[in-house]
């Protein structure tokens, strides 16, 4: 019966101070500017001493309306460079789902050497992203070293990209129908360097942080998020894989041409707590880096020759339908539901991004446990807020 | 279940509830569903065995023009691995339509955002306020007669 007190039923009384301390609950404001939110999103915890009783997310401060944008655009190739700038650091994935949305209201088949290219980059941005979610997730614990080597390896792949298309960050590479310029001459070659290069790094990465003791007592059986909760809660991507759910849109519901590989689906499985806690999220993201590189060595090799341009005119104007298409991207399943009415430009694009939806599932997973554990379950979720609030 | 099953059981359970059913190749096979019976027709889907949609893919507003708000709710069921929509359309005058969220949690932020930016109300929706826009924003942008404001709290908007 004692332990079910809270403290502002037990009162604490101090020597020598003439009545009890009030106790009572509190509501303390993390963020829109806090090191741990990744970007600007308020957070109102309602807390009882240390523990959390309810957390409130507040979004929106990154909002412009995207969606209004899409349609103000004169024609639909208009709205990729918006799409790049949801999830600003996998944009490629961003694109490709968009790009695969409006291929399927046009009924086309795309080239063969597109959609080889297609898939080693949006492989290549996964890495990429992954790096950036497990490298800054180890700094909200309190290990900055992991998270400089995670970004010298990520210069590795934006240094491919850039000689591909000469971004950076956003590319604005896949295009409707095809890409924005065909791969140059020794590309096949820069990505198999990658890949041996950073295979072992992997296994660095697990000595230095992954079964780091520190970070498993700070990650493990912390915001645990059971499966019926995640799929009722619409979690995706490494998200709901933690939960132990093998669920993957490029395995369960293909896109692309992602039924010709060999790659496993990792899940969560409880290692060092309970299935579904941050630390089965982050070890997810750290065995899709693996997968990942699998997809990207497979498909290096057979990319066939071929015009990467001329599948379909620049100005497309689809008949009146509509199409739901979702893509894995490196944060969930990210939805595109485009509406055509037969003119140039779309009528309604709405974005169903993974970050949005898991982040919604935030406080599921915080109440109840500490102050310093809602970085952690934050971290682990591993959301973009350019994409939240779009 | 393929689309066409799923349209007859929803027709023999709810009756009246169903406005029709669409099964061409141009759209994605979907029911019509009346606005204050789609909580039920909801629960029906993810709790029957047959059908199982236990997943909300997605919650769309959109606006039909024409004094014409719509509700689009994507659903798919893991255990099946199939995949239903169901619309409802509601009018600018009267925009009330009944919350899923009670069947699934992530209709929250999603309905949430459909009253944000179109202004449509579902009621028995637990927190029902902006989450994009500011609380004092006047409007819902994604309507196609929207007005880009010229002042925003007496500050001159300059484009």
């Amino acid at each position: 019966m004692e332990a079910t007190l809270t403290s502002r039923q037990v009162g604490i009384t101090i020597p020598g101070f003439g009545r009890p301390l009030k106790t009572e609950e509190m509501v303390l404001n993390m963020g829109p500017q806090h090191p741990s939110t990744h970007g600007v999103l308020r957070l109102e915890l309602v807390v009882d001493g240390e523990v959390v009783v309810d957390v409130i997310p507040h979004i929106g401060y990154l909002h412009r309306c995207f969606e209004k944008h899409a349609e103000a655009m004169a024609n639909y190739q208009q709205v990729i460079p918006y799409c790049d700038r949801m999830d600003y650091v996998a944009a490629m994935n961003n694109d490709l789902g968009y790009a695969v949305a409006c291929e399927k209201l046009l009924k086309i088949k795309i080239p063969e050497r597109v959609e080889y290219i297609r898939v080693i980059m949006a492989e290549l941005q996964r890495i990429a992203s992954h790096l950036i979610a497990v490298g800054t997730y180890g700094m909200d614990i309190g290990a900055f070293t992991p998270f400089l080597y995670c970004f010298r390896d990520r210069e590795r792949i934006l240094d491919i990209f850039e000689h591909t298309c000469g971004a950076r960050l956003l590319y604005n590479y896949i295009w409707i129908g095809g890409l924005s310029h065909d791969v140059p001459a020794n590309f096949q070659e820069k990505v198999r360097d990658f890949c041996k290069y950073f295979r072992p790094n992997i296994k660095e990465l697990n000595d230095l942080l992954s079964y780091n003791k520190i970070f498993v007592e700070r990650t493990a059986d912390v915001g645990v998020l059971p499966a019926d909760v995640a799929i009722n809660y619409g979690a995706s991507g490494p998200v709901l894989r933690g939960s132990g759910v093998r669920w993957d849109l490029r395995k369960n519901d293909p896109y692309s041409i992602y039924d010709r590989f060999e790659w496993e689906i990792p899940v969560g499985t409880g290692k060092m707590g309970t299935v579904g806690d941050c630390w089965d999220r982050y070890m997810v993201r750290v065995h899709e880096m693996e997968q990942s590189l699998n997809i990207i060595e497979q498909a290096v090799d057979k990319i066939p020759p071929g015009d990467v341009q001329s599948a379909v005119p620049k100005r497309i104007r689809p008949d009146a339908s509509e199409v739901y298409v979702r893509t894995e991207t490196p944060k969930g399943e990210l939805g595109y539901y485009v509406v055509a009415d037969g003119t140039t430009s779309p009528f309604r694009v709405k974005v169903r991004p993974p970050c949005f939806v898991n982040l919604s599932a935030l406080p599921a997973m915080c109440r109840g446990a500490m102050i310093a554990d809602v970085v952690a379950v934050l971290g682990s979720i591993d959301i973009v807020l350019g994409e939240v609030d779009r | 279940m393929i689309p066409l099953e799923i349209g007859d059981t929803l027709k023999a359970t709810f009756g009246d509830a169903i406005l029709g059913t669409t099964i061409d190749g141009v759209f994605d096979p979907f029911s019509k569903i009346a606005p204050d019976r789609i909580k039920d027709v909801a629960l029906f889907l993810r709790d029957n065995p047959q059908t199982a949609f236990d997943a909300l893919m997605c919650l769309s507003g959109v606006d039909y023009t024409g004094g014409k708000l719509g509700v689009v709710y994507h659903l798919h069921s893991m255990k099946w691995n199939h995949k239903f929509t169901l619309k409802v359309e509601v009018t600018v005058e009267n925009p009330h339509c009944q919350s899923v969220e009670s069947v699934w949690k992530t209709a929250n932020w999603h309905e949430r955002e459909a009253f944000d930016l179109f202004g449509i109300v579902f009621d028995g929706h637990p927190d029902l306020r902006r989450i994009l826009l500011p609380d004092d924003w006047d409007g819902h942008p994604l309507r196609k007669d929207y007005q880009v404001p010229e002042y925003y709290n007496g500050m001159k908007v300059p484009y």
